[in-house]
């Protein structure tokens, strides 16, 4: 993979921060967008802005064929089986949370088990609180090794025919630990429990295919690779969908509209009420045929590069306390000596570099952790080796700087 | 921006208030707590306030959080402490114009070590960070007031 040449696609990457060159290490929070998405976005608006499957215009058709043909870059992307199996939602967060009002409410009640880990991401966490309490099920938690990872023991002990719903995020963005999904999808299917994969962190970043690792149901965000924000996807099997009542009602979902009841549309279409996100899906699409093009194993092998060049470098650090396991996806989370994290961002922010400081929303993760908040340097195609020797010179100036503080 | 940028945002004084705070820990006897969070970060502060006729007697506080919150915490008890409840509160109000970086009035009162806070203004970032103790504060007085 060029780097630079990838860079040139990314016209954020080429300014200063604070008198420096931008040294942008904040891609699990949400990645930079290439020329290829923003003016996918500018010729969807300028030349084809339209409702779709509404009206027989041209303009609306030709809106109607992009959008669609999102839906079968995305379904290809990860081996879904059909397009009906791919539904565009707002981002992860509405992905779950369409699982857990939908499928959780009708599946779910006293006496169920849903099962995840005390690693979750708050949106992989709270749906499943609140349909616990609302059908009375219980929630569980599958307990996690000292280096951050799942050992598969503790989840065939966890999961039992009492298990309706597991959980489980397939990297996770804090420790950078690569979950054994399939494993565990495996585990789940054995005691007649779904399995949902919170995908936001892998999908940008390595090839998926969701019919081998046998997920029912998986959800991604499409900004934190490379498209636009308020576009994301929830595939589920089809058998299941089918049975799943719609979240939401309204414009675009329906079939018969009577005035005391109504029908839906068949799949995907019968979860998407309202003008769907157009323009979302049209970006995500071309975000998608930008990430083919290079090669997801391209991007993952670059990513294992930085990350593992990082925590070599990073380790040399005195007082440096580096959280998770060896082998992991391309982000480090950190603390340095008694620095606290937003001291030692705001430092780097004066020297141009861009981390992200706090909870990651994971609070039970913190608490597990024992800290209050971490630092986090997080990668993507677009990074550089030089750029983590600017991240850790810029560590040294931290410490030099708190130096006689502590 | 330079290290003199830094410098505004973490002022001598403030890293002597993170390095040893004054007023950290528990008030013996009648008090009341508010406790606090910034959600999005984490950060996390308790006020502790006696207060008698009107006039805030002690105040104490606990919590995690960066040096801008703590430094922050520590100067305000020590800035309110046997100050009318009146005065202490039109301190918050100066307090956050000095926030937004506003001209302050100070009609008066002397804001002591706060001014030292005044850079925070310019890293708008951390503004939440410095406003945490006061914004708790300012939750007591007024639960107190309410009775």
């Amino acid at each position: 993979m060029d780097v630079k040449a990838v860079r040139d696609e990314f016209p954020i990457l080429h300014q200063e921060v604070n008198g420096h060159p931008l040294v942008y290490l904040d891609s699990s929070a949400t990645s930079q967008k290439p020329v290829k998405v923003i003016e996918k976005l500018d010729e969807y608006y300028r030349g084809y802005n339209s409702n779709v499957h509404r009206g027989v215009h041209t303009l609306g058709t030709k809106a109607t064929d992009e959008y669609e043909g999102a839906r079968e870059k995305v379904r290809r992307f990860i081996n879904a089986s059909s397009t009906q199996e791919v539904i565009f939602t707002r981002g992860t967060t509405t992905a779950i949370n369409t699982v857990a009002a939908s499928y959780g409410r009708e599946n779910l009640s006293e006496g169920d088990e849903i099962v995840i880990t005390p690693m979750e991401h708050h949106s992989n966490i709270i749906p499943w609180q609140q349909v616990a309490k609302e059908t009375g099920a219980t929630l569980k938690y599958m307990p996690l090794q000292p280096d951050g990872t799942i050992d598969l023991n503790d989840a065939r002990e966890i999961i039992t025919d009492d298990t309706k719903i597991v959980a489980i995020m397939h990297v996770s963005n804090v420790l950078g630990t690569i979950n054994p999904v399939k494993e565990i999808a495996q585990i789940a299917h054995q005691h007649g429990a779904v399995m949902l994969v919170d995908g936001a962190q892998s999908v940008p970043h390595m090839s998926i295919d969701v019919q081998d690792l046998d997920a029912d149901f998986y959800a991604f965000s499409g900004h934190k690779m490379c498209g636009p924000t308020g576009i994301g996807v929830l595939y589920g099997k089809k058998s299941l969908l089918n049975e799943m009542e719609p979240v939401e009602y309204g414009g675009e979902m329906i079939d018969f509209v009577n005035l005391y009841d109504s029908t839906w549309k068949e799949l995907p279409w019968k979860f998407e009420g309202g003008t769907p996100i157009i323009a979302g899906a049209v970006g995500l699409g071309a975000a998608i045929d930008f990430l083919t093009d290079i090669g997801l194993d391209e991007i993952k092998a670059h990513e294992q590069k930085l990350a593992d060049y990082a925590m070599q470098q990073m380790e040399k650090i005195e007082g440096m306390q580096i959280y998770g396991p060896k082998e992991r996806a391309g982000l480090v989370t950190f603390n340095l000596s008694d620095v606290h994290p937003h001291d030692l961002a705001t430092v780097l922010d004066a020297e141009g570099i861009a981390v992200r400081a706090g909870h990651h929303c994971a609070q039970p993760l913190m608490r597990w952790l024992e800290v209050s908040a971490t630092a986090r340097a997080s990668f993507y195609l677009y990074n550089t080796e030089e750029e983590i020797d600017r991240l850790v010179e810029g560590l040294q100036t931290t410490k030099e700087y708190f130096g006689d503080v502590f | 921006m330079s290290f003199n940028n830094l410098d505004t945002l973490y002022r001598q004084v403030i890293m002597d208030h993170y390095k040893n705070p004054r007023n950290k820990g528990s008030i013996e006897g009648d008090h009341m707590t508010v406790d606090m969070n910034n959600p999005t970060c984490g950060d996390r502060i308790q006020i502790q306030l006696q207060v008698d006729d009107g006039i805030v007697k002690d105040a104490k506080f606990e919590g995690e959080g960066c040096s801008i919150s703590l430094a922050s915490a520590s100067m305000m008890t020590q800035a309110i402490k046997d100050k009318p409840v009146d005065e202490a509160l039109k301190m918050s109000e100066i307090f956050s114009d000095l926030m937004q970086g506003n001209e302050v009035e100070n009609e008066g009162i002397d804001l002591g070590d706060i001014e030292a806070l005044q850079g925070v203004s310019k890293f708008p970032a951390r503004i939440k960070c410095a406003t945490l103790a006061w914004k708790a504060m300012e939750k007591g007085v007024d639960e107190e007031k309410q009775g």
